[in-house]
C-alpha cells in the first residue's frame, strides 16, 4: 500500500465517528432507495409476467343479462382479439364459528378447459371437475383468513337459495390481485372472498342459464381501446349494460398502479433528501479536515506532490466514506424490499413474488451519491491543493468575528460565553442555516412518519363515525320495490331502516367526463349522513345533485352549474340536472340526490337498492342470518367489523412505515448534529481549553459548544414542523384520486413526537461531544500553535 | 501597596514544592520530566525559570498552576495540597488564584479584548474591571478590538490583562515572549514587571532565554527534570534595559 493510502486510512480511522455518521446518512438515502426501486421493479416484474400468463384482459364491460349468441357480435367488432363472457353472482357466505356477515363473488370458469382470459392459478387442491355442481375454487387470500383448504365445505347463499358448497382448490387470478368489496378502501379478506365455480351450476344457480353478465376482451394489436370501448356499450346497451371500461379503470389494476405510484414517489423524495444532507456533511467535513491538514498538504507539495495527486488523496477519502454508505444502503434496501415486498404480498395478492434488484438501479445509487459528495467537497479540496506550500505551512489567519447582530440590535450585555455562541453562528451563517436546514429534514421526515396515522384517524372520524352510523349495510341484487324495505325493518332487533338506491351514470360537463353513480338517500338521513366542506350535515336538495368535492374538481363544474347526466341503466335517459352544493368525501367519488327525487329522475315507482339497520346490538347475527333467507340480498357488512378491519389491517403498515422512517430520520439527525458538534469541538477546542485554564468549569465551556448545537436545533425544530407540512401536502397532492384523498391533517402530538425524537437525537450527539469536552488535554492544546 | 518595597523580603511561601517527580508514560517507554523537585515562591517575587528545551520547566509551571498532577511528591498552595484535589478542586484553584500567560496568548478570537478579559471577571470573585486591567497593560485603547485586529505583542498584553483583572495570588508566564519579536517581547515583559510590582503578584516565568533572566528576583535553572542552582539577583534590571 502506497504509504499517502496508509496515511488516508489512518485519518478516517481518526474520523470514525463523524465518517460513520456520514456513512449512515448516505445508507438511510440509499436503502429508501434500493427498497422502493427494487420493490416497485419487483412488483412490475411479477405484475407483468402474472399478467401475460394469465391472460389478463384488457377491456371489460359488466350488463344486466344478454344471451350467449351475443358473444359472436363482441368478436366482430374490429380491433378485439378474445372475448371470454363470465357470469359473476354475489353470494352471501356462512363460515363456521364466524359471526360477522361475510360476502362475496363468484366468477365463472368454462365448463372444461382453461378460460381465454382472466385465467386462475391453482395454489392447492385440483382444477373443479364438470361433473360435479357444488364444487368452487376459493381466492387464497380468503381461504387464509378462515384457514380454509381444498375438500372443506361452506354454505353459501345465492339469490336467496342456501347451497353447500365443496372446496375443490384455491386459486389467485390477476383480475383480483387487490380484492375489494365494492365500496370498501382496503381489503378485508375476512368479510369479502372471491370464488370460482363451473358456468352451467353457477348459471342455473344464479338464473344465467344460456346468457353473462360480464364480459372480459383483449385487443389486437395496434386496436385503440377507445373505439372498441365505445361499439362495446353500443352492442351491451340494449342488455342493461353498465359501460366498459379499460384496464386502467379495473379495480385491482388501479389500486395496484397507485400503489406503484407512491413507491415511485417515495424512490425520489425520500432519497434526494438524505443524499442532500449527505452532501452538506461531507462538505463541513471535508472542510474540515483541509482546514486542519493545511500544512500536511504543503509538505506533500514541497515533496513534488502534484495538485492533481492531492485533490485525488482527499477525494478517496470521500469515495470510502461514501462506498461504506452505499454498500450498508444496499444490503439495507435489499433486507427492507423483500420485506415491504412481502408486505404488498398480504395486500396484492400475486401467486408469486419475483424480485428483482437492477444493476442499473445500484448504479445509479452510486453514481448520484459519489456525485452529490463530491460536488459537496471538491470546492474545499481544491482551494486546499492551489495554496502555494509556503503560505499552507504559515498558521491560517486568525478567524476574524465581528460584534453579532443581536448585539448591534441592543442586547448588549450579554454575558461572553453567550456572545461567542451567537458571533460563531453568525461568522459562518450559511453553515448554520444548514445545520438548521439539515435538522428541518430530520424533522419534517418524523412528521411524514406520523401523518399517515393522524389523516387516517381523522379521516375515519369522519367516514365511520360522523357520516356513517349504520350497524348494517344490505344491498339487493337489482332495485326492488320500496316494500322490500318495510320486510328489512320488521326483522326482529332491527331499530331502523333507511333506503338507498343507486343508479350507475355518465355525468358530463363540458368535455369532462366521469362514470360514477348517482345515489338517492332520504331526505332526513340519520344513518348515512352527507357532511359540507366544514363537516356540517347537509340537507339533500329536492332537486339537482350534490356532487362529492373532488368529483367536482375532475369535472371542472361549481355549484349552480347544470351537468349532463347521462343514466346508463333501465331506459338510459339523458337529463340535464344542476349542482346545488359539493359533499367532503375522502373516498371515492359520486352525486347525491333526494331518494323520490332519484326515482322521478329514472321515471320509476319507488324503488330501493339496499339500505341502512340500526339493530338491537344483541340481535345483529340473528338479524344477519335471516338476511340470508331474503332471496333478493345480495350481501350485508358490518361498519363495525369495517372499521376493525380498517385499523387492524392498516396498524401493521403503519407501524412498519413509522418504525423505519423514525429510524432514518434519527439517522439524520443524529448524522447532522453529531457532525456539526464535531467539528465545532475540533475548530474550538483551544479556545475551550484556554477557557478551561482559565478556571471555567466543564460545564461551562459546554455551555459554549453545546449551546450553539441546542440553539440550531431549537431553531431546527419549528423549520421542520413547516417542511414536514410541506412533505405531507406534496405526497397527498401526488396521491390524490378519485378513489381516496388524504386530508391534510397533522395532529399536535405529531409534532411533538417529531420534536421529541430531534431533541433525543440531539442529546445521544452531545453526549458524544461532552465526553471529548471532558477529556480536552488542557497542557497540549496551548503547547500548539493553531 | 508601595511600589518600591522588596517584595522579595516578604518570606511567605505561597508555593512549596517538595520532591515533584512527573513521568510520563508514552506507551512502552518512561520519560521522566521532573526527577524531584524542591522550589518554594515567596509571596510577591519574579522568578524566572530557565533551562533548554526539555529541562522540565513548562512541567513544573503547569503542575504549579493546577493543569497537571505529579507522578510523586507534594505541591502545598498557602498550606493546601494541590496534589491530591481532584479535577473540581483544581478548577476552583485555577478560576480563583492562578493567572496564566502562554506562548500563543490562547485569546479567543470571537471576543474582543474587553469580552476576553471580562469572561473571566465574570466567574470569580473581586475582580478588577476588564478596563483597568487593559490600561494596566497599555491597552485602553484597543477595547473593542478584536483579537484579529491587534497585533501580536497587543494580543499578548490582552492575555496579560486577562491573567491579572482576576486579582490573581500567582501569575505563571510560559514563555511569554516566545513568539514576540525583542522589542514588543520588551512591552510584553513591561507589563509584567508593572504588574509585579504594583500589585505584588508573585509571578513565575518561562524562558529559554537568558537575558530575560535579569528582570527577576530569582534564577531557577533547570536541566534534565532537575533543579540546578538557584540564583539570587541582587541587581534586578528593569524590563526597559533588555535586549537580545
Amino acid at each position: 500500500m502506497r504509504a499517502l493510502d496508509r496515511k488516508l486510512l489512518r485519518d478516517l480511522w481518526g474520523m470514525k465517528g463523524q465518517a460513520l455518521a456520514i456513512a449512515l446518512v448516505i445508507a438511510g438515502g440509499i436503502a429508501t432507495f434500493i427498497m422502493s426501486v427494487s420493490t416497485l421493479d419487483s412488483l412490475r416484474r411479477t405484475q407483468l409476467v402474472f399478467y401475460r400468463d394469465y391472460r389478463f384482459a384488457e377491456v371489460f364491460a359488466s350488463l344486466k343479462r344478454a344471451p350467449e349468441s351475443l358473444r359472436s357480435r363482441i368478436e366482430a367488432i374490429p380491433g378485439v382479439q378474445h372475448v371470454e363472457t363470465r357470469v359473476f353472482a354475489p353470494v352471501m357466505l356462512d363460515i363456521e364459528g364466524y359471526p360477522d356477515p361475510v360476502s362475496g363473488q363468484i366468477c365463472s370458469l368454462p365448463d372444461h378447459g382453461e378460460p381465454l382470459l382472466n385465467r386462475v392459478y391453482l395454489r392447492q387442491g385440483r382444477p373443479l371437475d364438470p361433473s360435479r355442481e357444488d364444487e368452487v375454487l376459493l381466492s387464497e387470500a380468503f381461504a387464509e383468513a378462515h384457514r380454509l383448504k381444498p375438500g372443506d365445505r361452506i354454505a353459501a347463499t345465492i339469490r336467496g337459495r342456501k347451497r353447500r358448497l365443496r372446496i375443490a382448490g384455491i386459486a389467485l387470478s390477476p383480475e383480483f390481485i387487490y380484492q375489494l368489496q365494492p365500496g370498501a378502501v382496503i381489503p378485508d379478506f375476512e368479510s369479502y372472498g372471491i370464488l370460482w365455480m363451473a358456468r352451467t351450476p353457477l348459471s342455473s344457480a344464479f338464473e344465467m342459464e344460456g346468457a353473462f353478465n360480464t364480459v372480459a376482451l383483449t385487443l389486437t394489436a395496434g386496436a385503440r381501446e377507445g373505439d372498441v370501448i365505445d361499439r362495446l356499450d353500443d352492442l351491451l346497451r340494449p342488455y342493461g349494460g353498465l359501460g366498459a371500461y379499460g384496464r386502467k379503470d379495473q379495480i385491482s389494476h388501479r389500486y395496484l398502479s397507485e400503489e406503484m405510484r407512491q413507491l415511485q414517489r417515495m424512490a425520489t423524495m425520500f432519497p434526494i433528501i438524505f443524499i442532500g444532507v449527505a452532501a452538506f456533511l461531507l462538505n463541513v467535513v471535508v472542510g474540515r479536515l483541509m482546514a486542519t491538514q493545511r500544512e500536511q498538504v504543503a509538505i506533500l507539495k514541497a515533496f513534488g506532490y502534484g495538485n492533481g495527486a492531492i485533490v485525488g488523496h482527499y477525494l478517496k477519502f470521500v469515495v470510502v466514506i461514501v462506498l461504506v454508505g452505499v454498500a450498508g444502503g444496499i444490503a439495507a434496501g435489499v433486507w427492507l424490499g423483500r420485506g415491504l415486498s412481502s408486505l404488498y404480498m398480504d395486500f396484492y395478492r400475486f401467486p408469486f413474488l419475483l424480485y428483482q434488484l437492477r444493476p442499473a438501479a445500484v448504479l445509479t445509487a452510486t453514481f448520484v451519491t459519489a456525485g452529490a459528495a463530491f460536488l459537496g467537497t471538491l470546492y474545499s479540496v481544491i482551494q486546499a491543493a492551489l495554496l502555494p506550500p509556503a503560505q499552507a505551512m504559515q498558521p491560517a489567519a486568525p478567524a476574524r468575528y465581528r460584534v453579532s447582530v443581536i448585539e448591534r440590535l441592543g442586547l448588549r450585555r450579554l454575558a461572553p460565553p453567550t456572545k461567542m455562541i451567537l458571533r460563531s453562528i453568525e461568522r459562518r451563517p450559511v453553515k448554520a442555516l444548514l445545520t438548521v436546514v439539515g435538522v428541518a429534514f430530520a424533522c419534517g421526515i418524523l412528521v411524514v412518519g406520523r401523518f399517515f396515522s393522524d389523516a387516517t384517524d381523522y379521516m375515519v372520524n369522519i367516514q365511520f363515525k360522523l357520516a356513517k352510523k349504520e350497524d348494517l349495510a344490505v344491498t339487493f341484487v337489482e332495485p326492488v320495490s320500496a316494500r322490500a324495505l318495510y320486510s328489512l325493518a320488521n326483522l326482529e332487533g332491527v331499530e331502523h331502516a333507511e333506503p338507498f338506491r343507486s343508479v350507475a351514470v355518465r355525468l358530463r360537463f363540458e368535455h369532462r367526463s366521469y362514470r360514477t353513480a348517482i345515489r338517492g338517500v332520504p331526505r332526513r338521513a340519520t344513518l348515512y349522513r352527507l357532511l359540507d366542506r366544514e363537516l356540517r350535515p347537509l340537507e339533500v336538495p329536492e332537486r339537482g345533485l350534490l356532487l362529492t368535492d373532488h368529483l367536482a374538481e375532475i369535472l371542472g363544474v361549481r355549484a349552480g352549474q347544470t351537468l349532463t347526466v347521462e343514466v346508463l341503466e333501465g331506459r338510459r335517459q339523458v337529463l340535464e340536472e344542476p349542482v346545488v352544493g359539493l359533499v367532503r368525501e375522502w373516498v371515492g367519488v359520486q352525486a347525491y340526490t333526494e331518494l323520490g327525487a332519484l326515482n322521478r329522475m329514472l321515471g320509476e315507482g319507488p324503488a330501493v337498492s339496499g339500505a341502512y339497520l340500526e339493530t338491537d346490538s344483541r340481535y345483529q347475527a340473528s338479524v344477519y342470518a335471516k338476511l340470508k333467507e331474503v332471496p333478493l340480498v345480495a350481501g350485508a357488512s358490518s361498519r363495525e367489523k369495517g372499521l376493525r378491519n380498517f385499523y387492524e389491517t392498516l396498524a401493521k403498515q403503519m407501524l412498519t412505515f413509522a418504525f423505519f422512517n423514525t429510524l432514518l430520520a434519527c439517522s439524520i439527525a443524529f448524522g447532522v448534529v453529531y457532525n456539526s458538534a464535531r467539528i465545532a469541538f475540533s475548530e474550538r477546542n483551544r479556545d475551550l481549553a484556554s477557557l478551561r485554564v482559565l478556571g471555567f468549569t466543564r460545564g461551562e465551556i459546554a455551555y459554549i459548544l453545546l449551546g450553539e448545537m441546542a440553539l440550531l436545533t431549537l431553531a431546527g425544530i419549528p423549520a421542520g414542523f413547516a417542511v414536514g407540512r410541506a412533505l405531507c401536502a406534496q405526497m397527498i397532492t401526488g396521491l390524490e384520486t378519485d378513489l381516496f384523498r388524504i386530508p391534510l391533517i397533522v395532529e399536535p402530538r405529531s409534532y411533538s413526537f417529531a420534536a421529541i425524537v430531534v431533541l433525543a437525537s440531539g442529546v445521544v450527539s452531545a453526549l458524544a461531544v461532552k465526553r471529548k469536552l471532558d477529556r480536552l488535554d488542557l497542557v497540549a492544546v496551548l503547547k500548539t500553535k493553531e | 501597596m508601595a511600589a518600591g518595597a522588596s517584595p522579595a523580603s516578604n518570606h511567605e511561601a505561597v508555593f512549596q514544592a517538595r520532591g515533584v517527580t512527573k513521568i510520563y508514560r508514552m506507551g512502552e517507554v518512561e520519560v521522566p520530566a521532573l526527577r524531584g523537585v524542591d522550589l518554594d515562591l515567596y509571596r510577591g517575587e519574579l522568578v524566572v525559570l530557565l533551562g533548554p528545551s526539555g529541562s522540565g520547566k513548562s512541567t513544573l509551571l503547569n503542575i504549579l498552576g493546577g493543569l497537571d498532577r505529579p507522578t510523586a511528591g507534594q505541591v502545598l498552595y498557602l498550606g493546601r495540597d494541590l496534589t491530591r484535589a481532584g479535577d473540581r478542586e483544581l478548577t476552583e484553584f485555577r478560576r480563583h488564584h492562578v493567572g496564566f500567560v502562554f506562548q500563543f496568548y490562547n485569546l479567543i478570537p470571537s471576543l474582543t479584548a474587553r469580552e476576553n478579559v471580562a469572561a473571566v471577571t465574570e466567574i470569580v470573585r473581586n475582580p478588577m474591571k476588564p478596563e483597568e486591567a487593559l490600561a494596566l497593560v497599555g491597552l485602553a485603547d484597543r477595547l473593542d478590538h478584536f483579537p484579529s485586529q491587534l497585533s501580536g505583542g497587543q494580543q499578548q498584553r490582552v492575555a496579560l490583562a486577562r491573567a491579572i483583572a482576576k486579582n490573581p495570588a500567582v501569575l505563571l508566564c510560559d514563555e511569554p515572549t516566545g513568539a514576540l519579536d525583542s522589542a514588543t517581547g520588551v512591552v510584553v515583559l513591561e507589563a509584567i514587571e508593572r504588574v509585579n510590582r504594583e500589585l505584588g503578584t508573585t509571578t513565575a516565568l518561562i524562558t529559554h532565554n537568558a537575558d530575560i533572566a535579569a528582570m527577576a528576583d530569582r534564577i531557577v535553572h533547570l536541566s534534565g527534570g532537575l533543579i540546578v542552582s538557584i540564583e539570587r539577583n541582587s541587581h534586578r534590571k528593569s524590563a526597559r534595559e533588555l535586549r537580545w
